[in-house]
């Protein structure tokens, strides 16, 4: 039994936002429908190809078909769809209307992050669904949310993270802001999840079901709650500052031997200060009296930092966290991806898991981020193919005959 | 009363900094009772970190603690002591759960250990939050937040765009992803306890930052098992737009769909070369990225960076403000919608917090009061709900075990 054993969710779902949320439900064990058309597709299961094909179906007008030959399942829609159920509604279809109102009468949410106003033209809107299935939950997720003047506002992840605060409080003090990538997306989705779950937990203590408008805008912005706090205690606007710590130094990332390598150290205290100086063999530079105490590091951590990497440059990353670690001192690799992928810890943690796709094989995907004791997350199935549970959750799930099935299929309402 | 969503579940938090003491905020702020355990006479390490109240250090006026601790309780309690152990163990009697952020085996080694406290009370979700989680390799690992960010491969790809090629990585802002730690706690926190609520059994839950953060870079990651690519600093997703300097910051376009370059065309005027190959041809365009770059950065330096959010979203081009914080503070659109409330805090006064990122249509978010003061609902706790008289307060006091 998993931990979200009996939950069903209904997904109207695009690109990372509510895809990610339920993906994130699914591997809880929650039983996850999503709903999508190959005359409305997920931009996702166009992702991952190459560039070229990639920009050539970016480049097309709504209703073009798409070229013969488009592959429509990636590693990318394979990620995202997870642990999921597949179906296709074209929802321009009114019976297709009447399926989707089917499947929301026996699930527990729907998650939604189509554009402003899709799903009330659809007829799909929660006051027409709260009717079908009165202690719904449903959760819309958007740039700025269902309220307010930039409500239509059309938002993706780099938007998020500029319009948020994020953007402009990375970076370094005399260069641009940063554009902040797909973290704010799955971020916002996993804050979408929790909201899902407090209240699914309202739903098993009253029976009651609510809507929940979700703001990616607003998500990336409790994320630097702290500098917000300094504005309003104290009117100060605070801007990049690269690496730099209140107080702890050195606190940086220094270069290793290797093509951009790196390795973060961080030394709080005089004790790991010594420890480090030890464990670099306490080269005449540590003695300087710049050096002396972590006030007179901090200020002068720059020319500190050159000879901290003056010392990191003859070793690997993993070598400069060996040697360190051993002594007791915060030191990390910067990884990159292959390094995740084939990193010693992460394999014995079980962070790979190899799942059987039915179009594309075997496939490496990363485990689900948490460890819970006596109910394991799990991933059970690869993401579905388009489509690949229709007749499943038609037929067995909704009991459309074979015959009503084949009509709707037919009349492009199933497609 | 309005109700709320996690009316009822009882939370012990003992957590310092970012991403334990945010895992139990959010849950506090819809609604738990959350009794915050804090070390005699030091607190939690975030009181000794900025932003102060007027720039001057004091444990009760840091504005990351007051952000991180709204709407619990605060009590002191030296769990190290014999009758410091024995009151936490009453504290967790009634509780549902217990997040923690110690180094793997700590609470074990002073006789706290999961085994010991499921024992008492079966119902308990024990959540751990560390670097690398409690099993494997690295786990006795020391990490600090900026080392844990670096573990989890979002530090290699920032800053994007590689202004400076010869400079290290970066963090992003803050302690953001220590807050992105904090959510996935919170959510497998909550899964647990809807597991709890049918069957009556609680569960360790084994968060490592560093897995909570491959999570949230997974579309940075996915891509190398596959076709061997991954990005770098100097990756760019999109050939066209990004981060463009307007005449008074910087503004963001993002452009994903053909029908946006027709709508980009009309927010710049359609000027005469929107009307050439350059522009209209998708092949002639990409051909010639620099050149179309140049002709829109060159309008975009003409206009500032609400204009070019505000009326490119008018018409549908996906465009953006880097807003500072306090653009953020002072924003229509949140402040229309409620984002932010004011708290009174008998040390620094009335001001204003951010909220949560969720309405609720029916358990609203909950600005009951600010955090507390070091140890200020000691008695409150331990006499009033533990049933201990005030004398054996005093006596704990005198001890150092409160």
């Amino acid at each position: 039994m998993g931990l979200l054993s009996g939950v069903k969710v209904l997904e109207f779902g695009m690109a990372v936002a509510a895809p990610h949320a339920c993906k994130l439900l699914a591997f809880m064990g929650a039983e996850v429908i999503k709903v999508e058309s190959i005359t409305h597709l997920d931009m996702l299961r166009r992702a991952g190809v190459s560039s070229e094909v990639g920009a050539r179906i970016r480049e097309m007008r709504p209703g073009e078909p798409l070229p013969p030959g488009t592959i429509l399942d990636t590693f990318v829609s394979n990620i995202t769809g997870l642990n999921k159920l597949g179906v296709t509604l074209d929802l321009t279809k009114p019976e297709a209307i009447e399926l989707a109102k089917k499947l929301v009468a026996r699930s527990d949410v729907v998650v939604e992050n189509f554009r402003a106003k899709v799903m009330e033209a659809y007829g799909l809107d929660y006051p027409v669904l709260k009717k079908i299935n009165p202690n719904l939950i449903m959760l819309s997720t958007s740039l700025a949310g269902n309220t307010g003047p930039e409500r239509d506002y059309l938002g993706y992840m780099e938007i998020f993270g500029a319009l948020g605060g994020l953007g402009h409080l990375t970076g370094y003090p005399d260069g641009p802001p940063t554009w902040i990538r797909f973290s704010t997306d799955t971020m916002s989705a996993a804050t979408a999840a929790c909201a899902i779950m407090a209240a699914l937990i309202h739903k098993q203590r009253t029976g009651e079901g609510q809507y929940i408008d979700l703001s990616s805008y607003e998500a990336v912005a409790c994320l630097s709650g702290d500098a917000l706090l300094d504005y309003a205690m104290n009117r100060r606007n605070q801007s990049r500052q690269a690496n730099l710590d209140d107080f702890m130094a050195p606190h940086s990332c220094y270069r290793c031997k290797g093509d951009d390598k790196w390795v973060s150290i961080v030394i709080a205290t005089d004790e790991e200060w010594k420890a480090f100086c030890n464990a670099i063999g306490n080269p005449a530079w540590t003695k300087d009296e710049r050096f002396t105490d972590a006030n007179s590091r901090w200020q002068n951590q720059a020319e500190m930092d050159v000879f901290i990497q003056e010392w990191t440059m003859n070793y690997t990353h993993y070598e400069v966290m060996d040697i360190l670690q051993k002594a007791s001192v915060a030191a990390v690799p910067s990884f990159n991806s292959p390094e995740i992928w084939g990193d010693p810890h992460l394999d014995a943690r079980g962070l790979t898991v190899i799942v059987d796709h039915p179009v594309l094989g075997a496939q490496p995907v990363l485990a689900p981020p948490w460890k819970l004791s006596r109910t394991p997350a799990k991933i059970s199935t690869a993401g579905p193919s388009l489509g690949q549970h229709n007749e499943y959750v038609f037929c067995e799930l909704l009991g459309l005959s074979k015959q009503e099935f084949s009509k709707l299929v037919n009349i492009g309402a199933i497609r | 009363m309005t109700e709320t969503a996690l009316n009822g579940v009882k939370v012990v938090e003992l957590c310092n900094l970012v991403a334990g003491p945010y895992c139990a905020k959010m849950m506090a702020d819809l609604g738990a009772e959350v009794i915050k355990v804090e070390k005699p006479g030091v607190g939690d390490e975030a009181r000794r970190r900025g932003p102060f109240l007027n720039d001057i250090p004091h444990p009760e006026r840091s504005g990351l603690f007051l952000y991180l601790n709204t709407n619990k309780l605060g009590i002191t309690l030296n769990i190290e002591t014999k009758k410091g152990k024995g009151l936490f163990k009453e504290l967790l009697l009634e509780a549902d759960i217990l997040v923690e952020d110690n180094p793997p085996g700590m609470l074990a080694n002073l006789g706290l250990g999961y085994d010991v406290l499921s024992e008492l009370n079966l119902r308990l979700i024990m959540t751990s939050i560390t670097p690398f989680g409690q099993s494997g390799p690295y786990k006795d690992y020391k990490a600090y937040p900026l080392n844990s960010f670096h573990s989890g491969a979002e530090g290699y790809i920032t800053p994007t765009g590689d202004p400076f090629p010869d400079r290290p990585p970066l963090k992003i802002a803050r302690y953001a992803w220590e807050y992105e730690v904090g959510i996935h706690s919170m959510l497998a926190t909550l899964g647990a306890l809807y597991y709890q609520r049918a069957t009556g059994l609680g569960q360790q839950v084994d968060i490592s930052k560093q897995e909570a953060l491959v999570d949230i870079n997974t579309f940075e990651l996915l891509a190398y098992p596959y076709v061997g690519w991954y990005p770098n600093r100097a990756t760019v997703l999109n050939l066209f737009g990004g981060i463009l300097q307007a005449k008074d910051g910087y503004g963001h376009l993002a452009l994903y769909e053909e029908v946006q370059w027709d709508n980009l065309a009309k927010l710049m005027g359609n000027p005469d070369w929107t009307k050439e190959e350059l522009f209209t041809n998708p092949d002639v365009r990409r051909q010639r990225s620099g050149e179309v770059n140049k002709h829109v950065a060159g309008w975009m330096r003409e206009h500032t960076k609400y204009e070019i959010y505000h009326k490119g979203q008018k018409i549908g081009v996906p465009t953006g403000a880097y807003q500072t914080p306090e653009e953020i503070m002072n924003s229509e659109q949140l402040n229309s919608r409620g984002f932010f409330v004011e708290l009174d805090h008998s040390e620094v006064g009335r001001i204003t917090y951010p909220t949560a990122p969720y309405r609720f249509s029916k358990t609203p978010w909950r600005g009951r009061q600010a955090a507390p003061l070091l140890g200020e609902h000691n008695e409150e706790i331990y006499h009033k709900r533990l049933g201990h008289s005030k004398g054996e307060l005093a006596r704990f006091r005198g001890l150092g075990v409160i």
